[in-house]
Order: structure tokens, then C-alpha cells, then sequence
């Protein structure tokens, strides 16, 4: 396998009671890209992605996913040693996943937990590096000012910014994003799908992201991964997508939001 | 999915019903209650209840007993309620440092079941023997004194902390948690990071209502020797120096309210 692999995903299903939510999926992520992943609800796109980082397992009869040339599950079985692997994969979330109670500044240091020791971690004795990488990542995102504030006192692209600031004091090499934008107004997607960009782009992070707005897809993502009922039916270039494709992928109801043909 | 017929008029639309079984249990639920009520009338003589209007002279003429309040003691009874005060601070806090372990063990979303069910029956267990009978368990141990009274709180409360503890454990939004965990973090981290600061102002405020009770409690623990107002109490109840009785009756109303009055500002600058 080459070095240049981020994640290899091979033949992997995962069934919810009865219903199937990935059906032998198999994708291979290159280093340093950045690939929309798009579909109706339900297809599994939000599995797929968080099976990546082993917040889900998958299913024990067949199917092996690999991180940075490790495996990571197989057999439905996540390895012990995952935490070190989380600790290089950053993961934004819908509904950002911060500590309400806690301020942006505490919400971002968590980022450092895994390379601390567990008991320096436990009591919030965060090294001074730490703490300025932690101010110059929220400055990036253009959060600083509210270092201070709880975090449930902040709009949600502030929130969601600040997510994205955790991952970069995590150091993380890859951000898988599952809806980073569907809660938030267009002004503040654009904000943080352009801070996305941004990082792939000059710090060579690969970047998954599932996306309901495929228009989002296709202006910020070069590589587009459409799942359909749990399994990949478009795997290719962002311009490849055109209108018969998507009536596919969503059904014919998608001409009514899709207000131009994109390719 | 579900077929609607092109052209349903309105008037057909029926407004939700509860299914019947659903109505049967709450039939039986309340059904239950009033019958359990009716059974434990005669037991606990609940036809005396017209006594107390008709014997209120009776009751009267023992009130006045207690209309003349003698605080001739009264650095006596300050200084014994300021022990009761201690035992109650002092098993307050041991019952908190009892109750977050066992509390993070007997929720559901952070251990196994097979942790979390034993912990959850020693928990009823350190609840169902009253603390009177803890209390006595630690004189024989210690002797006869404050600490017995402290142990006997720490225990009883303890149980009754780390359950409330991990109802509120329970009741957590789970995304935060993950977050938590998505950066590689350790379990305890994700107890440290994820947990407890979305329930710490609920456990502030249980801790702070225990420790008002609490201080109840430690007055009746004078009744088996562990000190304090409580025995002061006691004993003058048992001369009959009804006088007396009034007067530490006052000063721990006043002691009560004192601490309702502080732990409720505690609780607005902590929530």
C-alpha cells in the first residue's frame, strides 16, 4: 500500500437492526484531498464517515478499514490503540460538539488531550505552547475575541469555527466533517466551508466532508463521493456531476432546488 | 412511504388518539394509588384526624408550655448547634466525595451493566438502613460521639447523592461527550471534559439541598449520642423543661434558615 493512503475502506457494511446503512463500500482517500460526500439522507454518509475515525462499527462478517496504513476496523472489531489514531483526525461535527458550559478557550485545549499526559490532561494543566497554539488557531478561524465566552453563548458558525480550531491544536492530518454547515445561515457556511478550504489547500490536510447542499459540494470539493442506499453510485470529479447524475443520486425532484445545471 | 389519498377532505382527519393499552396502565397506575390509599387508612388511624380540632385545648394548654422560650443557656445551645452544624458540613462532604465515583459507576451511559447494577443495589443499600442505625453501628466502632454522626450522614447521604448523581449523568446531551472522544482523548478525560461540566450545576445544587437536610438530620442524631443540638434537645424534652425546648426550637429555625438563605445564594452564583 502506498504511503500516500489516508484511509482505504474495503468491502464494509453496517446493518442498524434491519436496516442496511452501508452496503459493501469500498473508497480509497489520497493524501492531502478533499472529497465531498453527498447523498439523500439515509444513504449512509454519515456512517461511512464516522466509521472512518471508529466512532461506529462495522459490521463483523466482512470489510477492513484502514487509516494512514493501519487498520483501523476489522471485522467489526475497532483496535485497541484508537485513540492514537483519533488523536490524527480531527472531526467536526452537525451540531459541533463543544461543552456549552465550558469557555471556546477550554473547548479548543481539549484538542491537546491526547499527546499530554492523562493526569496533566485530567486537571487542566495545559503546557504554554499549548495555550498559544490554542489563541493562534482560534485567530485563523477568526474567533479570538471570544476565547473567553462559554461556547453556548456563540452563534454557530462561531461554534463551528471554533471546532475547526480544536482540530488544529489537536494537530490533526485529517478532518472528516459531517455536516459541518447544515445548521448554519449561508454567510456562516460560507465562512467555515472557506476555512475548510483553506487548510487543505495551504496545510495539505485532507478533508472528507458530507454535505447536504451539493452546491457546496461541487464549489469547494474537487472529488465528489455520492452514496445512494448505502452504496457509492458516483465516485469522481466535482465537473463530472451533471443534472442526469444528480436525478439519480436524489430523484427528480432535485431540478426543483438545483436552480443551474453545474456543469 | 405513506400513500395520502389525492383528496381527503378535511373533516375525515381525525385527531391523534392514545392507544388503549397505553390508557389501561395509567388506569391501573392511579386506580392503584387510590386503592393503596384507601387500604392504609385504618392503618395508620387516619380517622383520629377530627381530634385535633377537638382536642385543640388540650393541645393549647401544652403549646403554652412552650410561649415562654428560656434562653438562659444560650451560649450552651449556639455552641451545640454549631457542632450539629459541623457534623452535618463535615458528612456533607464525605457523603460528595462518596457519591461522584459511585454516582459515574451507577450511570447507565458511562459503565457496563455489569458495573453499573451491583453499584445501583449497594446505593439502595446505603440508602434503606437509616441513618440512625449507622450511626449506632459507627458508635460501637468509634464511641460515643460527633464522628459516629458524621459517618452515619456520609452514608446514608452518599447513597442518596450518587443516585441523583447519576440520574443527572443519564439526562447529559451525549454529542459533547463525543467531541470529547473524537480527538483521541482517554475515558477519563471524556468523564472530565464531557461530563462534568454539563452536570455540575445540577450537583452544586443536589450537594447544597443535602447539605440543608442534612443539617436536620444531625439534630435527630443527638438522639444516639453523637452530641450536639440534638441532644440538648432530647434531654430537655425528657425533664420537661418545655421553656427550654422552645428556645434551642428557635435557634435551630433560625440556624435552618440561615443556611437555606446561604446555599441559595451559593446555588445563583454557581449556576
Amino acid at each position: 500500500m502506498a504511503a500516500d493512503i489516508a484511509f482505504a475502506v474495503c468491502g464494509v457494511s453496517k446493518t442498524y437492526g434491519g436496516r442496511q446503512a452501508l452496503n459493501h463500500v469500498t473508497l480509497s482517500v489520497a493524501k492531502g484531498e478533499m472529497i465531498g460526500l453527498i447523498g439523500p439522507s439515509g444513504s449512509g454518509k454519515s456512517t461511512l464517515l464516522r466509521a472512518l475515525t471508529g466512532l461506529v462499527r462495522i459490521d463483523a462478517d466482512a470489510g477492513t478499514i484502514s487509516a494512514f496504513d493501519a487498520p483501523l476496523q476489522t471485522h467489526g472489531r475497532v483496535i485497541d490503540k484508537v485513540q492514537a489514531v483519533r488523536a490524527r483526525i480531527g472531526f467536526i461535527f452537525q451540531s459541533f460538539n463543544l461543552v456549552g458550559r465550558l469557555s471556546l478557550f477550554s473547548n479548543v485545549m481539549v484538542g491537546a488531550l491526547a499527546k499530554l499526559p492523562v493526569w496533566r490532561g485530567m486537571l487542566g494543566l495545559w503546557p504554554a505552547e499549548d495555550k498559544a497554539r490554542a489563541m493562534q488557531a482560534l485567530a485563523r478561524v477568526g474567533v479570538a475575541d471570544y476565547a473567553g465566552q462559554r461556547a453556548n453563548t456563540l452563534s454557530g458558525g462561531q461554534q463551528q469555527r471554533g471546532a475547526i480550531a480544536r482540530t488544529l491544536v489537536q494537530g490533526a492530518e485529517v478532518i472528516l466533517a459531517d455536516e459541518p454547515v447544515a445548521s448554519l445561515d449561508p454567510v456562516a457556511a460560507r465562512k467555515v466551508m472557506g476555512a475548510l478550504q483553506e487548510l487543505n489547500r495551504n496545510d495539505r490536510l485532507t478533508v472528507i466532508v458530507t454535505l447536504h447542499h451539493v452546491e457546496y459540494a461541487i464549489r469547494y470539493c474537487p472529488r465528489i463521493v455520492a452514496l445512494k442506499a448505502g452504496q457509492i453510485v458516483y465516485d469522481g470529479p466535482a465537473k463530472g456531476l451533471d443534472r442526469k447524475r444528480l436525478i439519480d443520486i436524489y430523484g427528480p425532484e432535485i431540478d426543483d432546488i438545483m436552480p443551474e445545471d453545474p456543469s | 412511504m405513506s400513500q395520502t389519498p389525492a383528496a381527503s377532505p378535511m373533516s375525515d382527519l381525525a385527531p391523534p388518539t392514545r392507544p388503549l393499552a397505553g390508557r389501561l396502565i395509567d388506569l391501573a397506575l392511579f386506580g392503584g394509588l387510590v386503592i393503596l390509599l384507601a387500604w392504609s387508612f385504618s392503618a395508620v388511624e387516619m380517622r383520629h384526624l377530627p381530634l385535633i380540632f377537638s382536642n385543640s385545648t388540650r393541645i393549647g394548654n401544652f403549646a403554652a408550655g412552650f410561649l415562654h422560650p428560656d434562653f438562659s443557656q444560650w451560649p450552651l445551645f449556639v455552641g451545640a448547634m454549631v457542632l450539629t452544624l459541623q457534623i452535618a458540613l463535615w458528612g456533607t462532604v464525605l457523603a460528595i466525595v462518596i457519591a461522584i465515583p459511585l454516582g459515574l459507576l451507577a450511570a447507565k451511559n458511562v459503565s457496563p451493566i455489569w458495573v453499573q447494577q451491583p453499584v445501583r443495589r449497594l446505593l439502595d443499600l446505603m440508602r434503606a438502613v437509616p441513618d440512625l442505625v449507622i450511626g449506632y453501628i459507627f458508635i460501637v466502632a468509634v464511641g460515643l460521639g460527633p464522628f459516629a454522626g458524621v459517618m452515619a450522614l456520609a452514608i446514608n447521604t452518599g447513597g442518596v447523592l450518587a443516585k441523583l448523581f447519576s440520574e443527572a449523568v443519564e439526562s447529559i446531551d451525549p454529542q459533547p461527550v463525543e467531541g470529547v472522544r473524537a480527538v483521541g482523548a482517554a475515558p477519563i478525560h471524556e468523564v472530565v471534559w464531557g461530563i462534568l461540566p454539563q452536570v455540575g450545576p445540577l450537583w452544586t445544587s443536589y450537594a447544597l439541598y443535602r447539605f440543608e437536610s442534612n443539617a436536620r438530620s444531625a439534630t435527630v442524631l443527638g438522639l444516639i449520642g453523637a452530641g450536639g443540638i440534638g441532644q440538648l434537645l432530647f434531654d430537655s424534652l425528657n425533664t420537661y423543661a418545655y421553656g427550654q425546648v422552645a428556645a434551642i426550637i428557635v435557634v435551630i429555625v433560625v440556624a435552618v434558615s440561615l443556611i437555606d438563605l446561604l446555599s441559595q445564594a451559593l446555588r445563583a452564583r454557581l449556576l
